[in-house]
């Protein structure tokens, strides 16, 4: 790979290139997935490329290709070289990089149990018996379940030393039960929606799920939804769970934060932020309770979002984003860390794969456990009257990140510190740090999950990236149900 | 480039490799290139070539798909061996079918009413397209900008790409071609506009028309007002036409129907829109786009979807249909038959359409006569972050974005602080009061399609953002 490296940087350099880097990536993925008993899918894919990112005239250039031989090398960095001549033509001032230590590393997810190693007929002969367990409810109409895997071997080098070489693997495993009536689809999903649970873990998260324990409670949840009553619309306490925690605050603080979306660089696709610079250090986000940081690294655990190293070579770090409710961090890279008065990149550039940019990223963005110890049933208890959310079902926010509305599978009426009758199409929404600033009590370690999303959305052309989110349950007040349904 | 002869020879590699009862081999890459702006700079100018095969191997009912972008002898074996030893683990499928023949896979299937030769979608101009072009027609957007103290981001991208489709019996499909886009933003310090479009042959593109009504936009909109939410007429431009109801296609499928996931369970046949909604699904329609057969290579038929408000058929893989045929839904989903809108398999989605063109209205209007006629209303470019709320009644959630106008006495009068929307499509599309021309339309949410822009009454928003 060196080699490879080689061949690209030094015609770089030789015609004009102030900087270059470049990755090659060997990516395998595999998706196994059943459906009312049969064989949804089952496929096997292998990617393997290179890409070459440049600065010449003060402008960047970057070209990708899958020939990895000297001649395509060479012919991918001069095509990546007279692609930033030309970015130079429309340019307001040249690309300044944070300065950066070169590392020669090597870094590897901790994975007990390759995915890889398991047989096909193994995983088919899980996602049966779930399906089987889901089918067996009576009035459940479709059943789906899933498994992926994921291993992603990178060699980075750069032209100021870099030699860097990881390799990643990530894990999906879930399912959904849905029961369809006259008028009205109903559904429900373990342990996540969206695929279930994904982290940076090999073949023992699927043993960690309890996949087919949970699977008759979920089906039978689906069907019973039915019978359930409307979640009321109004102002209101509502309980969150850790998942649905999770993707609001993926939603409402990870894009908000990501500084190529406050500097403008999203404008025409994935948008702005509210967060303009002059709030750093300045607002107030939530309340004293919501402590949020962006961390990447190992020790805080196996999320999608987590690595030795980000795509431009930086070493994965922790950045406090909220801290007793004031805004602290935001994400950065080389390029943008200089707009915020940082002497280092944070450390959050990604790219999906071999054959895209790398662009700043969510990695780990956690809100951090409440300190005093708090079960949900315990939050439950200290609960007078409040609406118990779990498992997204839809999500939407604004293109500068004020205004969301979630919906998730089901509710759970909360009445003196009791949860009662269940409760369908529930919905919540409001304007993000309102929202943050009701959070009054937030779940203790013991509740604490870090979640994955596997499939958060960037870039042009659009990049899909695994991102993590640590969360417990937690509960807010004075929030506006159900307007989803409003109207309709 | 790889080209029909060359992915002929690597497939026969394929089968010379394969002991399975069936094999078939998906082609697929091509070269693209972006140039995205922001701040008035081109900040990230990218391009890509890739090319790849997936092959799938059938041993009596089983079947299993493997990729690979590494097209050498030992690659293609491996994946050869890959795609057989996951499909010989399985328990077979009594419903799935053997690969079609090249007669089946091109027949003139009865009651169909296809016969068409697709348009050139290949044009060596797009194709040809250098980085200092793409740049100088950045330049230009910029500028156009700078008139009005406006800031620019956007895009402009080209391709060239082609898919091909074999299998052990005899298929031997190729499609190639050319795609050039421009989207253009203009972003003022409260306000902003937003244009995009997109064609085979890049001579339809006026990169700076477009940048000309999205500054408009744009200084148009400029100190929006906050008017509260509610039920209004709205004139939808065709970008938030598509990304809306873009989200119902997927349910004309005839597995979503078998699956009983789609919103059109026990709706086959009956009205459920206005008179005037007619929609096809059509590949060779002049300002469509896309391969002329589906993921098992079959042709690809003209289908009438919607026929004055009724919903008068689905679209059906080869397996679906015959399993409609078998089911108790058989007399209640329309005429059933292989239409060649199938996913490659094995997938469980099972087909969609994905080329479609709205009928032209009995009287369009112009964008113009829309707004006059209109007493009071609100004029949206786009829409952002679309949702499925409900997945029977088609609630969909999502919010306005770059140019929405309050429009009183048929004028536009003024800019307006965003909205949240919470929309029945099924109402949506009971209350189209008129539509202009269809055209060929790019969003951001749904594929692209040929559809018209629409005045629509009591559309249900919900709430107010802060912009």
């Amino acid at each position: 790979m060196k080699q490879i490296a080689d061949w690209a940087l030094n015609l770089a350099n030789v015609r004009g290139a102030t900087y270059g880097d470049v990755r090659v990536v060997d990516a395998r993925a595999r998706a196994l997935a059943t459906k009312n008993g049969k064989l949804g899918s089952a496929s096997d894919s292998e990617s393997f490329g290179f890409s070459i990112r440049v600065i010449a005239d003060g402008a960047w250039g970057f070209a990708a290709s899958d020939d990895l031989s000297r001649a395509g090398v060479e012919a991918a960095a001069a095509l990546a070289l007279n692609i930033a001549k030309a970015s130079a033509q429309v340019k307001q001032s040249n690309v300044q990089l944070a300065p950066e230590k070169p590392v020669t590393a090597e870094w590897t997810t901790p994975c007990q149990i390759d995915p890889f190693s398991i047989s096909v007929e193994q995983n088919l002969d899980l996602l049966t018996k779930i399906d089987r367990e889901l089918c067996s409810v009576k009035r459940v109409t479709l059943a789906e379940t899933n498994l992926n895997f994921h291993r992603e071997e990178q060699w980075f080098f750069s032209s100021e030393g870099s030699n860097i070489h990881q390799t990643k693997y990530s894990t999906g495993a879930g399912y959904s039960a849905y029961s369809f009536t006259g008028s009205e689809i109903q559904k429900r999903s373990y342990p996540n929606s969206f695929g279930g649970q994904w982290q940076n873990k090999g073949y023992e998260l699927v043993e960690e799920l309890r996949l087919l324990e949970n699977a008759r409670r979920i089906a039978e949840e689906a069907v019973a939804l039915h019978q359930a009553d409307q979640c009321p619309e109004g102002t209101m306490t509502i309980i969150l769970d850790g998942s649905q925690l999770g993707l609001q605050i993926h939603e409402s603080i990870g894009h908000p934060i990501e500084l190529d979306r406050v500097l403008g660089m999203e404008a025409n696709f994935a948008g702005t932020s509210f967060l303009t610079l002059d709030k750093l250090r300045n607002l107030r986000y939530g309340s004293d309770l919501v402590n949020v940081v962006a961390d990447a690294r190992q020790e805080h655990g196996p999320g999608l979002g987590t690595f030795g190293f980000d795509d431009e070579g930086v070493p994965a770090q922790c950045t406090p984003i909220i801290s007793n409710g004031l805004f602290t961090g935001y994400l950065s890279s080389r390029e943008t860390a200089h707009a915020i008065g940082a002497h280092r990149s944070g450390g959050t550039l990604r790219a999906e794969n071999w054959n895209r940019l790398p662009i700043i990223r969510m990695t780990n963005i956690s809100i951090l456990p409440g300190e005093k110890p708090l079960s949900l049933e315990q939050l439950i208890a200290d609960t007078d009257r409040a609406v118990l959310m779990q498992t997204n079902k839809s999500w939407s926010i604004d293109d500068k990140r004020y205004n969301f509305q979630f919906g998730t599978e089901i509710g759970w009426e909360i009445k003196h510190g009791k949860r009662l009758r269940m409760l369908k199409n529930p919905s919540y929404s409001g304007i993000t740090t309102e929202f943050w600033n009701s959070l009054d009590a937030i779940c203790s370690r013991e509740e604490w999950n870090l979640w994955g999303t596997p499939n958060c959305g960037k870039g042009q052309p659009q990049q899909v990236m695994g991102t993590g989110h640590g969360a417990a349950p937690a509960r807010f007040r004075n929030i506006k149900v159900g307007s989803a349904y409003k109207g309709n | 480039m790889l080209d029909q002869s060359r992915a002929g020879d690597i497939f026969s590699k394929i089968c010379k490799r394969s002991s399975a009862d069936e094999v078939e081999a998906l082609f697929y890459g091509g070269h693209s290139a972006l140039t995205r702006f922001a701040n008035n700079t081109i900040h990230q100018n990218v391009a890509e070539e890739n090319y790849g095969v997936s092959v799938r191997s059938v041993f009596g009912g089983r079947t299993a798909r493997a990729t690979t972008n590494k097209l050498d002898d030992a690659s293609l074996g491996r994946v050869v061996e890959a795609a057989e030893s996951m499909a010989k683990v399985q328990q077979p499928d009594p419903d799935l079918l053997p690969m079609p023949s090249p007669a089946e896979a091109a027949a003139q299937r009865p009651g169909s009413d296809t016969v068409y030769v697709l348009p050139k979608r290949h044009f060596d101009e797009t194709a040809s397209i250098t980085p200092q072009q793409r740049a100088e027609v950045v330049a230009g957007i910029v500028a156009a900008g700078q008139k009005h103290k406006l800031t620019t981001a956007g895009i402009y991208s080209t391709s060239q790409s082609v898919e091909g489709i074999f299998n052990s019996r005899g298929v031997s499909e190729w499609h190639r071609q050319t795609s050039a886009e421009v989207s253009v933003t203009m972003l003022g310090s409260d306000s902003s506009g937003w244009q995009k479009a997109n064609s085979p042959n890049v001579a339809h593109l006026d990169p700076e028309t477009l940048a000309q009504i999205a500054a408009a936009k744009a200084f148009t909109s400029a100190r929006p007002r906050e008017i509260p939410a509610g039920k209004y007429t709205v004139i939808l431009e065709t970008p938030a036409v598509l990304d809306l109801v873009g989200f119902m296609f997927f349910d004309f499928g005839g597995l979503a129907l078998l699956d009983q996931r789609s919103f059109l369970n026990n709706r086959v046949g009956t009205k459920l829109f206005g008179d005037n909604i007619e929609i096809w699904d059509d590949v060779a329609h002049p300002l469509q786009s896309g391969s002329p057969f589906d993921g098992e290579g079959v042709r690809r038929e003209r289908v009438q979807l919607v026929d004055r408000g009724v919903v008068k058929r689905l679209v059906y893989a080869r397996a679906t249909a015959q399993k409609m045929k078998g089911s108790e839904y058989r007399d209640k989903v329309g005429p059933i038959g292989t239409t060649g809108h199938g996913f490659p398999i094995p997938n469980e989605v099972g087909e969609a359409p994905m080329n479609i063109v709205f009928g032209i209205p009995r009287d369009p209007k112009t964008l113009e006569q829309m707004i006059a006629s209109t007493d009071r209303g609100v004029l949206v470019t786009r829409l952002w972050y679309i949702r499925e709320v409900d997945p029977y009644e088609k609630i969909l959630t999502g919010m306005t974005r770059d140019g929405t106008f309050y429009i009183e006495e048929g004028k536009v009068r003024h800019g307006v602080r965003n909205f949240r929307f919470n929309q029945s499509l099924i109402h949506l599309l009971s209350n189209v009061e008129e539509m202009g021309m269809p055209i060929r339309a790019s969003g951001e949410e749904s594929f692209d399609m040929v559809c018209p822009p629409m005045k629509v009454r009591d559309f249900n928003f919900t709430e107010v953002t802060k912009f």
